[in-house]
């Protein structure tokens, strides 16, 4: 039975290629607390729907006397399969196959999944686990990095990509994560520099450790490279696949409908947001006041904590909320605040998710470090990005909106469709201080009790402009409304957007400040 | 020479003479400070004046020069590299302001033992009376700021054991 022997033939061809680097390296990956390749795809699709593809790919180089070695699937491991039902691209770096280098192989076998992704119009996740270039291949694995940079960009705001650190990645290595919309780090495990310990330690005679270079902690709190903050593999998959609930499949699509669900009751608006605009509070509380099931799963937790972004459900329908955190820095708009808000407003621009803004903020933070910083480039991110996006945009401002902040939030002159304030709203140019001590500035001074006619100025001003109602008056904001209604009237708003189409002038693409 | 190494590789012997004898003390090459001439710091000047790294050639950046034996040389090491922030870890024992701000309530006293969350003080900073928690357990082992007190970011305000 000459078939019957050519399946075994292909049965065994299989088994020796599925033990990727072999057992030694597999203990040797397993001991430094990772899973290999092919468990990490298994362990987040959904259960036996993981199909391979070019598993018998082998690599062509021939200096070094590379064509005397054969590397097992050259190192990656790509298909297809499903997750809670929604097709997903996955390509997995194999470590233990010649230390997941990239080849001119690997490289094809990648773009091959990245190409399959763009055109079936479904998510691409990647696992990075590589200790960067294949040296033997010189050239050839240069231009396969580029040909992914490449793929990534096509496929950025069509399909949303996902890269995931489980390993090192250095050098070229880490733009492709660097292009994609949502980066995942395992403490301990992930690892992203573009030079390392070691050239810093040569060319600047500074001592430092990989972990404390490029480890999960740094690019999630300090650099904000990673969205998305575990402790463990098993933790980070269930992460990505709460994430991958959240969003569409490409921007064709809306994201999946849940059955709707009330917030929990603990949380009420009224209680959480203090009367005395200067005592902090989480907003995040007020979000679990809005949000289906109080579910709110926030993206970039760690990093720029002034600023709170992330995913929710309102009647079932996936939101993007962007809100200032009083809790943190008083939730003012910096350099990296900025840059956080102003992505996630474009990636829910291009996945078709509704934006709802709640603002609270002094206005932008003052000083020599921020100016030098950029924040005038940065802070106009946030203006570009809420002007550029089409999609329902939805705003309520809780408490202080002052200056340039309360423009940059989501105002309705950047074209929110829908603004609502709550009672305690304070709407001006400035606080009532600062704006008192400028515009009563002769009587002030001229006075024969300064501090007391001050303090009588900064009153009436306070009195007469720091409320919703003069916004209100001029149409700015839609609807002065109770905490309690916050939920039913943003519901409403989100329905009647439900249709809703804008078009921009005709354009090859914009030139935001990046 | 790993220690004080600079930029330019060709250099890098070059710039580790130089620091040597800009008075920091140094544990490389201590011929420099004697005052006797070194290959390292020659090199220096060969290269300073033809192909070295055209911002100390032009004079665009200020470069230390030294002098050895008579003869001036310059060097690749400019005032910035010098003034550099050198990494630090982070040391969650030190507690230091984020913002700049007026410390208008302390809760905790020296020697107190506190445990991670609770309100070491509040400073008042961007209309907000911002509370400072702690992130972890542990003693306060000195605190210096005094209410009512203004001070800049990046300030040290208290210190645990």
């Amino acid at each position: 039975m000459p078939l019957k022997r050519k399946i075994q033939e292909l049965q065994k061809k299989r088994e020796v290629v599925l033990k990727g680097g072999g057992d030694a390296a597999i203990e040797k990956q397993v001991a430094m607390g990772k899973m290999t390749a092919r468990d990490r795809i298994i362990s987040l699709l959904d259960k036996e729907t993981f199909t391979e593809y070019d598993l018998f790919a082998e690599h062509e180089a021939v200096d070094f006397d590379m064509d005397k070695k054969t590397l097992a699937g050259d190192g990656v491991v790509i298909g297809t399969g499903t997750i809670y039902g929604a097709s997903m691209c996955i390509f997995a770096q194999d470590f233990t196959v010649a230390g997941g280098s990239l080849g001119n192989m690997h490289a094809r076998k990648i773009t091959k999944i990245m190409d399959h992704a763009l055109k079936m119009k479904i998510p691409l996740i990647g696992i990075n686990d590589s200790g960067g270039a294949r040296i033997q291949e010189g050239v050839s694995s240069l231009a396969g990095y580029g040909e992914i940079f490449f793929r990534n960009t096509l496929s950025s705001g069509v399909i949303p990509q996902i890269s995931v650190i489980l390993g090192p990645c250095a050098g070229g290595a880490v733009y492709s994560p660097a292009l994609t919309d949502f980066v995942f780090v395992v403490e301990k495990i992930s690892k992203m520099f573009i030079t390392g310990p070691e050239v810093i330690k040569t060319v600047l005679g500074e001592e430092i450790s990989m972990e404390d270079l490029g480890g999960a902690r740094v690019h999630s709190e300090i650099t904000g490279n990673a969205h998305f903050y575990a402790q463990s593999e098993a933790e980070c998959f269930e992460q990505i696949k709460k994430l991958v609930s959240f969003i569409p499949l490409s921007n064709l699509k809306k994201a999946k409908k849940f059955p709707p669900k009330d917030p929990i009751s603990k949380y009420q608006i009224e209680d959480i947001v203090p009367g005395d605009p200067k005592q902090p509070y989480d907003v995040r509380d007020v979000i679990k006041a809005i949000v289906d099931d109080s579910d709110f799963f926030e993206v970039h937790e760690l990093w720029a904590a002034n600023m709170v972004i992330g995913f929710g459900r309102m009647g079932g329908e996936t939101i993007g909320f962007v809100c200032n955190q009083p809790l943190v820095l008083a939730g003012v708009l910096d350099v990296d605040s900025s840059d956080k808000a102003a992505r996630f407003i474009r990636f829910c621009d291009a996945f078709n998710i509704p934006i709802v803004t709640l603002v609270d903020l002094p206005g932008y933070l003052p000083g020599v470090d921020q100016e030098h910083a950029g924040v005038i480039r940065h802070g106009a991110k946030v203006l570009y990005a809420y002007s550029e996006a089409t999609v329902p945009k939805m705003t309520v401002i809780l408490r202080k909106a002052y200056g340039g902040g309360y423009i940059a939030m989501g105002s309705r002159h950047l074209r929110a469709d829908f603004v609502f304030a709550l009672p305690g709203a304070e709407i001006a140019v400035m606080g009532p201080e600062g704006a008192a001590n400028i515009i009563f500035r002769k009587e002030i001074a001229s006075a024969e009790d300064p501090e007391k006619v001050r303090k009588q100025k900064v009153k009436e001003y306070k009195d007469k402009f720091a409320n919703p109602y003069v916004a209100a008056a001029k149409g700015y904001i839609d609807s002065v409304i109770e905490p309690k209604e916050t939920r039913k009237i943003l519901l409403h708003a989100i329905e009647v957007s439900e249709n809703k189409a804008v078009y921009l002038p005709k354009k090859k693409h914009g030139i935001p400040p990046f | 020479m790993e220690k004080t190494s600079k930029t330019s590789d060709s250099d890098a012997s070059s710039a580790t003479g130089a620091k040597t004898s800009g008075g920091k003390t140094s544990k490389t090459s201590g011929s420099i400070k004697e005052g006797k001439s070194s290959a390292a710091v020659k090199s220096s000047n060969g290269k300073g004046n033809g192909n070295g790294n055209g911002d100390c050639g032009n004079g665009k950046l200020r470069c230390k020069s030294l002098i050895v034996d008579g003869t001036k040389y310059r060097t690749q090491l400019n005032k910035k590299f010098e003034n550099r922030k050198l990494w630090e870890p982070h040391n969650p024992k030190k507690i230091t302001s984020l913002i700049p701000g007026t410390i208008i309530k302390i809760d905790v006293k020296v020697g107190q033992t506190v445990s991670e969350g609770e309100q070491i003080l509040i400073l008042e900073a961007m209309k907000m009376k911002n509370k400072i928690l702690f992130g972890m357990d542990g003693t306060v082992k000195s605190i210096h700021v005094k209410e009512g007190e203004k001070i800049p970011k990046d300030f040290l305000m208290l210190e645990m054991k």
